[in-house]
């Protein structure tokens, strides 16, 4: 189906057409205002991870169990949501999810990152800049930036709780030791508010700077590892990096083949079988509007 | 201010102060009221069979585990003698990794394997807050050739070491912060007898130029001999003899440490 067919006939959806065999929003309301507090609470640590009693939903873990309770927590009838995955509105996880809250809120859907109010995310962040009255939800695999080399729960709590985040420094090390420059291009470790050392879930380091200073609120949840953490709007956030080896975001030498954006995050695509490849935006909506003209360049 | 500092530069004020230190499992009485002192520079050496206590002592002088009664108090760099287990723990981790060492008998426990030889000697340094490459880097190359580890291995797996370059490793990543006391527990067993003659000697150097202070387990008298100024010798968890190295060695009273003495095999 063609993914502007659909948006058109979605956003035709008003109150009450919403399946009424499901609670508003799937979850029960205990359940909600279960999340909601731990939200609270994750907000007002920023960057902190707060567990919370994860439920089941009818989606496999992996799939963004999290950021779909997180999601059905916070959304109310007025919302516009907007659900992307790697930065497009049709890849299948992105569908799903979306056609889920059509479901079971009724709520109004967006593909164009400014009308949304509400957006959910696996792997990017838009390109468009974010308002202060949005909230971005992020989908979140592995809430725990130390586990990989700290594999035991108990050091990695108390090493948060006491700020002991050398440890992360080491694997930055080794990167540059081994590849001559730091080799981590996504999940890029962040410090939130000078204080928590926090895994941005597996957005590309070029996103990083994004969420410095944003105006939106930013959630996350981890369904399977029972964790949500938060970034409350203009927070500092900023990417761990050495002195003589400063954070950099990826550049490309292409720009896009479709709309010839040469400062968004770009996916090469292979287009035959021949071996062709072509650059283009990874981020569909800010392609789409550009190539429209509703931006200038 | 002043006490504090002469207290901290004074070679007759203890940097270590055990006293009274107990630890049970359960009915079982592992090491019963201990006491010691240990004084800038000197290395201690704790001996007795298998099974005597000795390495619950370090664990517990050492703040690894709770003893059940008893006093630790360690010479702090600005507040004098402060009681271990009185500390925060936030502060009691940062002077363990910063005045402290601990060389485990496995090197396996105490590196990291699966980073570099290089970050396992820089990452105390990294805890501390050091954020410059190069800077870690040529600290790094300077401790691996202190310990007599060839440089160009800086950025090979501690798995790829042979067991005493291992060993080596171990003390340079505990040594970077340039600590005041230093544990051991077994340095040298596992090791064949001409490697360790070279950690020995190592360990002597080292001791000597940073005037560093040591409390070494070992059942290996020889190694004692070596390295210690003092000793003592446990057993059943009591500390039954101490005194210099050589009067233990060459003069046991105890008749335990008599046994001991007498047991070893003389070339």
């Amino acid at each position: 189906m063609n993914p502007l067919d659909m948006q058109t006939s979605s956003i035709a959806v008003t109150p009450g057409t919403r399946d009424d065999g499901y609670n508003f929003a799937y979850l029960d309301e205990r359940t909600k205002r279960m999340i909601r507090r731990a939200i609270l609470k994750a907000v007002a640590i920023p960057g902190y991870q707060v567990a919370f009693g994860s439920r089941e939903m009818p989606l496999p873990y992996g799939w963004g169990t999290g950021g779909i309770q997180v999601t059905a927590a916070v959304i109310g009838p007025q919302d516009v949501l907007k659900v992307i995955d790697q930065g497009a509105d049709d890849t299948v996880n992105a569908v799903n999810i979306r056609r889920f809250f059509q479901r079971t809120t009724g709520v109004a859907v967006t593909e164009r990152t400014r009308e949304a109010t509400l957006i959910q995310t696996r792997h990017r962040i838009p390109e468009t800049p974010l308002a202060k009255h949005q909230i971005i939800v992020y989908q979140v695999p592995q809430p725990e930036p130390l586990q990989r080399l700290e594999p035991r729960a108990f050091e990695t709590r108390r090493m948060h709780g006491l700020a002991e985040y050398g440890l992360m420094h080491v694997k930055l090390y080794e990167d540059i030791a081994r590849f001559g420059h730091v080799a981590t291009t996504y999940d890029y470790p962040v410090m939130v508010n000078d204080r928590y050392l926090m895994a941005p879930s597996p957005i590309p380091k070029f996103d990083n700077p994004k969420m410095h200073m944003n105006p939106a609120l930013q959630l996350f949840g981890a369904g399977r590892e029972k964790r949500i953490y938060a970034i409350p709007p203009f927070t500092k956030v900023q990417s761990l990096a050495f002195d003589d080896h400063p954070f950099a975001v990826q550049k490309w030498s292409a720009s896009c083949e479709l709309c010839g954006a040469a400062d968004s995050f770009l996916d090469e695509v292979v287009v035959d079988d021949r071996g062709g490849r072509i650059h283009a935006c990874s981020d569909s909506d800010y392609c789409r509007e550009r190539r429209e003209g509703s931006v200038q360049p | 201010m002043n006490a504090m500092t002469n207290a901290f530069t004074h070679r007759d004020h203890p940097v270590l102060r055990v006293s009274g230190l107990t630890k049970r499992y359960g009915d079982r009485i592992a090491v019963e009221d201990a006491a010691f002192e240990v004084y800038p520079g000197e290395v201690l050496a704790v001996v007795g069979e298998s099974g005597s206590g000795k390495s619950t002592l370090l664990n517990c002088v050492s703040a690894q585990l709770k003893p059940d009664a008893g006093r630790v108090e360690f010479l702090t760099r600005h507040e004098g003698m402060v009681e271990i287990f009185a500390m925060s723990e936030s502060q009691r981790r940062f002077i363990a990794r910063t005045d402290w060492g601990f060389v485990h008998q496995n090197a396996e426990d105490g590196l990291r394997m699966h980073v570099s030889a290089g970050a396992n000697v820089g990452e105390r340094l990294m805890a501390l807050g050091q954020r410059h490459y190069g800077e870690l880097r040529r600290e790094a190359v300077d401790w691996l050739s202190r310990v007599e580890v060839d440089a160009t291995r800086i950025d090979d797996l501690p798995a790829s070491f042979s067991g005493g370059m291992r060993q080596r490793l171990q003390i340079a990543r505990n040594l970077v912060t340039r600590p005041r006391l230093i544990f051991m527990d077994e340095p040298t067993s596992g090791l064949d007898v001409s490697v360790q003659a070279r950690l020995l000697d190592l360990l002597r150097t080292l001791t000597r130029g940073l005037s560093l202070s040591a409390i070494i387990v070992t059942h290996d008298l020889a190694v004692a001999r070596l390295l210690a100024h003092r000793m003592l010798v446990m057993k059943n968890g009591r500390i039954v003899e101490t005194g210099l190295t050589d009067q233990v060695l060459d003069d046991p009273q105890h008749p335990y440490t008599q046994l001991l003495v007498s047991s070893v095999l003389q070339p």
